[in-house]
């Protein structure tokens, strides 16, 4: 009977399919080819709104013209790029020294709390860590530093950035290993690393060796979203960054924000910029991969055994460790803060403890956590049935156009945020659809949807299509394959897919405040709005609210296929 | 209807034609009658959780009162709800604008004020206005040099003090040279917010006050032929100072909260603060020792009021307005200075309250960390706008690499 309800809806379901792709980029392709007139244009002179009629070139004038504006794009090259190479080489020499380690399935659902929790709520965290009358200090004084006092130095918001590295590979790392974890499953890793330490490699050098070469198309996208999001991230670097001058990117949202209308022209022109060096680090990464690649062929084909790749895996392990102790001790420190009515310098632990910043919050907190769960479960969903969509469509053989319209997905993670914010707020308005709550789910959308597609894309185009081809020739209709087939099979990616998409709709600040116009609040506007009034205990309350979202979302993305396929260790299973 | 029902409504007639009804009067009962059941979003700045609470409160009453909800759309900076308004302009939006109602003052005020983008003179329908203290505080009628003009309303008044740590500084300075001289005896215990942000600059301007030739000047609008010589001493003093301030002042605080942050971290001994209040409210509210204490200089310290102000294209004019009436109220006003609440001082005249009223604030609590209005001092007045404007883009020039 089943095949029966194929046979009649097939048409309009096959035509519904092939416009997915069209859908899909129709969605999110209006608010940023807005947002990015309205970004270019002024950049170039022209905002006729406030009488810029003539274009030239004061706003990129102005700009150079700013007294820290060369350190402003040296903090921000310098930091951005350090940023990719160490969380892609942490996140892989991590990745090569724990393959097949027992620990790693359990740690791997360990780094969801930490890849949830907002950036900015994590990054508040981490200041009050490293801070000279943070935490760690606090537990060494007085008795063992003889500081009664906290020492004056800059360990937060120091001039070259290096908190703001931090920072940023608190996320960006256990992010980069999650999505090695995802393509994994689409490769034989696991034989393949037996078969080459049986000719003598250690288990690291056989991972770089074997493995990395084959995932490395999967986790290329997720990289390059690591470049843009760490060259023109705002909140964290508003916490951790340097602050005279700041990163560009905080210049541009300082300008565009700025109660002088004029200052529009040299925003727009530091996000253009902006945007600019994000396309330049990305084109230069991808001339090194090339050079990666020949330099690397030669070097496996070498075979030689025993090089330093092991210690350099101990290393990135230690790295990791590092890493994954800070943002644990980040988390634990703002939770220990919404309990605390006293903490001050240097007592280790608070002072004085108090329930009162959760009782006297929770009427609070209510209305943005149910926002929050209505905006993040409505983008997840609608993204989720429009990749699905194109990408079912992608391997029913259409690909031609559909493929190459695709990667016009991948404009909102390559596009500074800041560049295409303003824009989208006067379409909006001018449709009368601001303020709405759908009109944050459209934000939310233009973010998550990449997000979900990039996480998604690569572990389904890798799936064995002979799967596909066996229960076509038992006579399955392409629909029936895809449900009772491939979606079983896919379960676990799809689901962490839809975790880290439900994450980042939570953590969105911009997108939130420019479409909701202030007026749609969820836990992440609430926290870093309180965020600039610096009461701890409150902003311990939030993070801690922000991350129990994303938390759920993530346990259940690592619960649900392991129970279901309790019996099928390739599918999500322990067995 | 029964013969007491006729008297009532015959003793109504008479009081009603024997009271001469004013037209403020009756165009205010038109407001509240369309204010009922309006929502009014109120754009005010929220990083302080206080704050929020009170504005909260005030939603809860006059939703009680007069049928009004209030949204409190939260803002991290007021030029925020300016910017949205500019863009509802740009869009065409000349009405049923988002912003109803916008907690304002000094260069927003401005921002807004010249490109005509305020609904008024408003204020003068407010009933509650008339209780405004218009004469001694000046700032109440004049916000950062500009005339208010009925185009926002009063809501609560700040004032420059410095607040420090009694436990640390036993002779706390009392003058701007006295600063200088205590921060060089205690490097790296003083710092000010950044000069972007409206009280880092307030630091230079108080500064600017005590150390230029002829503070009148700064009344006026600043322009390039003055700027260099009136602010000259300025720079040599700060010169001076910088090195000696916290992280040899390459890094300052972001704001007023973060710079509090830090000083119950014990990073800092003192810092300024617009709240003559900020002791007080902040030792109740277990963000910072209750060994801090409060001094302003001798030649005084630098004023000015928190506005309320509605947009041109406001959706819920009435509803906005019956808010800006209800944050006049004595009681709201009394409520407002209580620094268990937001210790704000009063923008009402005393001398205009009934002494029922005035006793609300007589029973107000005290505290050793609360200054009176008498070691308060001289209430100096905000310079022109264009004075911070200029000095916050030359402290970038000096001091950004």
């Amino acid at each position: 009977m089943g095949e029966a309800v194929h046979e009649v809806t097939a048409p309009a379901a096959n035509r519904l399919l092939r416009a997915m792709p069209a859908l899909t980029v129709g969605v999110f392709l209006l608010p940023i080819a807005a947002g990015l007139a309205g970004t270019l244009l002024p950049a170039f002179g022209y905002l006729p709104a406030i009488g810029g009629t003539a274009f030239n070139l004061d706003g990129f004038r102005r700009l150079v013209d700013y007294p820290g504006f060369a350190t402003s794009v040296a903090v921000t090259l310098g930091t951005g790029i350090a940023t990719a190479l160490l969380a892609v080489t942490i996140a892989c020499g991590f990745c090569a020294y724990a393959h097949d380690r027992p620990w790693m399935r359990r740690l791997s659902a360990m780094l969801a709390p930490i890849l949830s929790t907002p950036h900015s709520a994590i990054a508040i965290g981490l200041a009050f860590l490293i801070a000279p009358s943070g935490w760690i200090v606090r537990a060494v004084s007085p008795w063992l530093t003889g500081w009664s006092l906290p020492p004056d130095i800059a360990t937060v918001g120091d001039a070259a950035g290096l908190a703001l590295i931090l920072g940023l590979l608190l996320k960006e790392v256990p992010y980069l290993v999650l999505m090695i974890a995802g393509a994994l499953n689409q490769v034989p890793a696991r034989e393949h690393v037996a078969v080459a330490r049986a000719l003598g490699y250690s288990r690291a050098e056989a991972w770089v060796k074997v493995v990395l070469p084959q995932i490395y198309p999967q986790i290329r996208l997720p990289i390059y979203a690591v470049i843009a999001f760490s060259l023109s991230v705002v909140d964290v670097a508003l916490i951790l960054g340097p602050t005279n001058p700041p990163t560009l990117a905080v210049l541009a949202v300082r300008w565009f924000t700025d109660a002088d209308i004029g200052y529009y022209y040299q925003a727009a022109a530091a996000a253009t910029l902006l945007l600019a060096l994000v396309a330049g680090v990305v084109a230069a990464w991808y001339g090194m991969e090339r050079v990666a690649i020949g330099a690397g062929r030669r070097w496996i084909a070498r075979g030689r055994r025993g090089g330093a790749v092991s210690g350099g895996a101990v290393a990135a392990m230690l790295a990791f460790c590092v890493v994954f102790a800070a943002s644990a001790f980040a988390l634990a420190g703002m939770g220990l803060w919404s309990f605390a009515a006293q903490w001050r310098f240097p007592d280790t632990l608070p002072h004085a403890w108090s329930l009162a910043n959760w009782t006297r919050r929770l009427d609070g907190l209510a209305g943005p956590a149910l926002t929050t769960l209505a905006v993040g479960v409505l983008a997840t969903g609608i993204a989720l049935v429009l990749v699905l969509g194109c990408l079912e469509n992608e391997s029913r053989g259409l690909r031609r156009a559909g493929r190459r319209a695709l990667w016009l997905l991948y404009v909102p993670l390559l596009v500074p945020q800041v560049a295409f914010l303003f824009g989208a707020q006067v379409l909006l308005v001018r449709l009368g659809f601001d303020g709405a709550l759908a009109a944050v789910v459209w934000a939310h959308l233009v973010f998550v949807l990449p997000y979900l597609f990039l996480s998604l894309a690569d572990p389904w185009r890798a799936f064995d299509p002979r799967y596909a081809r066996s229960a076509a020739g038992l006579g399955a209709s392409p629909a029936r394959v895809f449900f009772t087939v491939k979606l079983p099979i896919l379960l676990r990616p799809v689901l962490i897919a839809c975790a880290v998409a439900f994450a980042v709709s939570v953590g969105q600040y911009l997108a939130t405040l420019f479409a909701g116009n202030g007026r749609v609040a969820t836990l992440t506007t609430e926290a870093v709005t309180l965020a600039a009034g610096a009461d701890r205990r409150v902003i311990g309350a939030y993070a801690v609210a922000q991350a129990l979202f994303p938390l759920l979302a993530y346990a259940a993305a690592v619960a649900v296929p392991a129970v279901l396929y309790a019996n099928r260790r390739g599918m999500g299973g322990r067995a | 209807m029964r013969p007491a029902q006729w008297l009532l409504a015959a003793a109504f007639a008479v009081a009603a034609s024997s009271q001469p009804v004013l037209a403020q009067d009756l165009r205010w009962n038109d407001v509240v009658a369309k204010a009922r059941g309006q929502t009014v979003n109120f754009n005010a700045w929220a990083g302080d959780e206080k704050t929020n609470a009170f504005i909260q409160w005030v939603g809860e009453e006059v939703a009680k009162r007069y049928g009004v909800k209030v949204n409190h759309v939260k803002l991290k900076d007021t030029a925020e709800a300016v910017t949205r308004v500019v863009a509802e302009r740009a869009a065409g939006r000349d009405a049923g604008g988002t912003v109803d109602l916008v907690w304002i003052n000094g260069p927003n005020f401005l921002a807004l004020k010249e490109q005509r983008l305020l609904y008024g003179p408003f204020t003068r329908t407010l009933p509650n206005y008339a209780r405004v203290d218009t004469t001694n505080l000046r700032s109440n009628v004049i916000d950062f040099t500009i005339p208010v003009d009925g185009m926002e309303s009063p809501w609560r008044r700040a004032q420059i003090v410095f607040v420090y740590d009694g436990q640390r500084v036993q002779a706390p300075p009392r003058s701007v040279p006295d600063l200088l001289r205590w921060a060089k005896e205690h490097p790296g215990r003083l710092t000010h917010p950044s000069v972007r942000n409206f009280l880092g600059a307030t630091f230079m301007k108080q500064a600017l006050y005590e150390l230029a030739p002829d503070p009148a000047v700064l009344q006026r609008p600043a322009t390039d032929d003055n700027f260099a010589a009136v602010t000259a001493p300025l720079w040599a003093w700060y010169d001076a100072l910088r090195p000696v301030l916290w992280r040899q002042g390459r890094q300052f605080p972001e704001n007023g909260p973060a710079q509090r942050q830090l000083m119950n971290d014990g990073e800092i001994d003192m810092m300024i603060s617009f709240n003559p209040s900020e002791a007080a409210v902040s030792i109740s509210a277990g963000l910072l020792p209750d060994t801090v204490r409060t001094f302003v200089f001798a030649r005084g310290t630098i004023g000015n009021t928190s506005f309320v102000a509605i947009p041109y294209n406001a959706a819920n004019k009435e509803g906005a307005m019956v808010v800006a009436d209800f944050l006049l109220d004595p009681a709201t006003q009394a409520r407002a200075q209580d620094y268990r609440e937001m210790g704000n001082f009063t923008v009402l005249d005393f001398a205009k309250l009934t002494s029922a009223e005035r006793a609300k604030f007589d029973a107000l609590p005290k505290s050793a960390a609360l200054p009176t209005n008498a070691q308060l001092g001289t209430i100096l007045l905000e310079p022109h706008p264009s004075w911070m404007t200029r000095i916050a883009s030359e402290w970038e020039k000096r001091y950004m690499k």
